[in-house]
């Protein structure tokens, strides 16, 4: 069964239509990459995905569950958003990280209070305190980041912020990860740092949505591509896709890439 | 007794200031009334705990009422697309009334009405409860506006970052929204501060004795007016340059973490 599965997404904006109707499945342990140019729809998907945006039309499905109905959800409580959220991790363009939190406090602050609703955080209030900072020290460590541990986030290079970014999104022990074209904001030098850690998230068999322009990185992780192109899906498939593009779209799209 | 004549007071005074120029002599007389004879410095003193206490009192009323104010303006905008709930409706066009009424009557017309009107204060203590609740809640309707301009000032990606990492809405805004709108508003905030401090001077007709109602007093003691006023203008100045260097720190240590 594939951990998500999307159908029919549409979403539009007043008179423009961004989601056209986008039906896509996912593996548990894949990474896929989203490519196409600006104003494809590219980060509107990746939006709705991440209960951002909501979509008109269509159905999201993690694990078999459906998480998200658009004629049946329209007066859900953000409650209950908020949990069927979880489900997804985000890093976002400008890694968007707390300024007034050092690394740590980055990391930390999100599960320690979703611990608070917890039934037995009263008894081991402790223990379960105790277990998120081990496993946030675990996080930093895994981005890299062990040395900056306590240091804020304005100290840090874009690169370092988005390993944190990465981090905090783990922390939460997300199902999917998505990355809104995280090393767009990066010099060439930087976006390698960044790469390399969703290089490592991917051995580590975490499921991933990436949204990137940067197509020799997509082609070397990705286990499937979707290229978008005007609010459609215009082509699927493997990474061989990208060496041997069937629409004239996407050839076009290349091309324009490699000059 | 409560006057001294100026011979009378001369006579007394040690010889080597029987020489000095008159003006000196008249206004060390004059100083001497104000604050010497019967301890009138007392005036100034008990005018002073007025003061302290209606301004402090009313700027904790304040923050309250405009951050409250705030939080619903800028929630019922943050809606998009749709129409907010009923309530929240309500509550808008609740604050929307509340800071067109407010801000568009002088303070002094909202002391005399609350003071003959509305609370009709008899004791001393409610006279000074009446005071802070007047100034309370005119200055709740500026920092209402200081504080909504703070939370817009904030990058709706930080909104976007705290949801996609399980805060509900409430949290956001508690644990990343508010600490750092905050430190942008601060010299707004302070300014206001330096308003209400000020806007406490008109108290007195509702029958408090703050620091200026006393300073008329003593003028009607000694039928002069030069020393009292002048010190009066001083005691205000002395507070404000204080108050400037208290905030100035606050804000260079919540500035500590960036940069």
């Amino acid at each position: 069964m594939s951990v998500l599965e999307v159908k029919n997404f549409k979403k539009s904006f007043g008179k423009i239509d961004v989601l056209k109707g986008i039906d896509f499945t996912l593996e548990k342990g894949e990474a896929l990459s989203i490519i196409g140019s600006s104003g494809s729809g590219k980060t509107t998907l990746l939006r709705c995905l991440n209960f951002l945006e909501a979509p008109e039309e269509g159905q999201m499905f993690v694990d078999g569950n459906c998480i998200f109905d658009a004629i049946k959800d329209k007066k859900i409580s953000s409650n209950e958003i908020r949990k069927r959220q979880l489900n997804f991790g985000l890093v976002f363009q400008n890694f968007n990280l707390f300024p007034q939190y050092t690394v740590f406090e980055n990391v930390c602050l999100a599960p320690k209070l979703l611990a608070k609703d917890r039934d037995d955080y009263k008894h081991n209030k402790k223990a379960i305190i105790e277990e998120i900072e081990e496993n946030a020290k675990k996080l930093i460590e895994r981005v890299g980041m062990t040395s900056r541990i306590n240091m804020y986030p304005c100290q840090l290079s874009g690169g370092q912020q988005q390993r944190v970014a990465i981090a905090r999104a783990l922390a939460m022990d997300p199902k999917i990860l998505c990355f809104d074209e995280p090393t767009s904001a990066l010099d060439p030098e930087l976006t390698g740092e960044v790469l390399k850690v969703i290089r490592s998230l991917k051995d580590g068999d975490t499921t991933m949505v990436i949204v990137t322009h940067e197509m020799n990185f997509a082609k070397e992780v990705s286990d499937k591509i979707i290229f978008m192109d005007e609010g459609v899906i215009a082509e699927q498939g493997t990474p061989m896709m990208l060496e041997n593009p069937q629409t004239e779209r996407l050839k076009a799209f290349l091309t324009a890439f490699n000059q | 007794m409560t006057f001294v004549s100026f011979s009378d007071w001369l006579a007394q005074a040690p010889a080597w200031f029987q020489n000095w120029p008159e003006w000196i002599q008249n206004f060390a007389f004059q100083f001497y009334q104000t604050f010497i004879y019967a301890d009138r410095y007392m005036f100034f003193v008990n005018g002073l705990k007025i003061t302290f206490i209606v301004t402090i009192g009313a700027l904790i009323l304040g923050v309250i009422i405009g951050l409250f104010i705030a939080i619903i303006r800028v929630s019922h905008d943050a809606v998009v697309g749709k129409k907010p709930n009923i309530i929240l409706r309500i509550f808008n066009r609740i604050c929307i009334w509340y800071l067109t009424i407010i801000r568009g009557t002088p303070m002094m017309v909202q002391l005399l009405i609350m003071g003959f009107v509305v609370m009709v204060p008899e004791t001393e203590t409610q006279c000074v409860i009446c005071g802070i609740v007047t100034l309370g809640i005119n200055s709740g309707a500026y920092v209402a506006e200081i504080a909504r301009s703070g939370i817009m000032s904030i990058d709706a990606g930080q909104m976007e970052a705290g949801r996609s990492v399980g805060f509900n809405y409430v949290q956001t805004m508690w644990y990343v929204i508010i600490p750092q709108a905050f430190k942008n508003i601060l010299p707004a905030l302070g300014n206001e501060m330096i308003t209400l401090l000020k806007d406490t001077s008109l108290v007195s007709v509702i029958a408090l004795r703050d620091v200026t109602k006393q300073a008329q007093n003593i003028v009607s003691l000694t039928y002069q007016a030069y020393v009292p006023y002048i010190s009066l203008a001083v005691i205000y100045l002395v507070i404000v340059i204080i108050m400037t260097k208290l905030l100035g720190i606050l804000e260079r240590r919540l500035r500590q973490n960036e940069r």
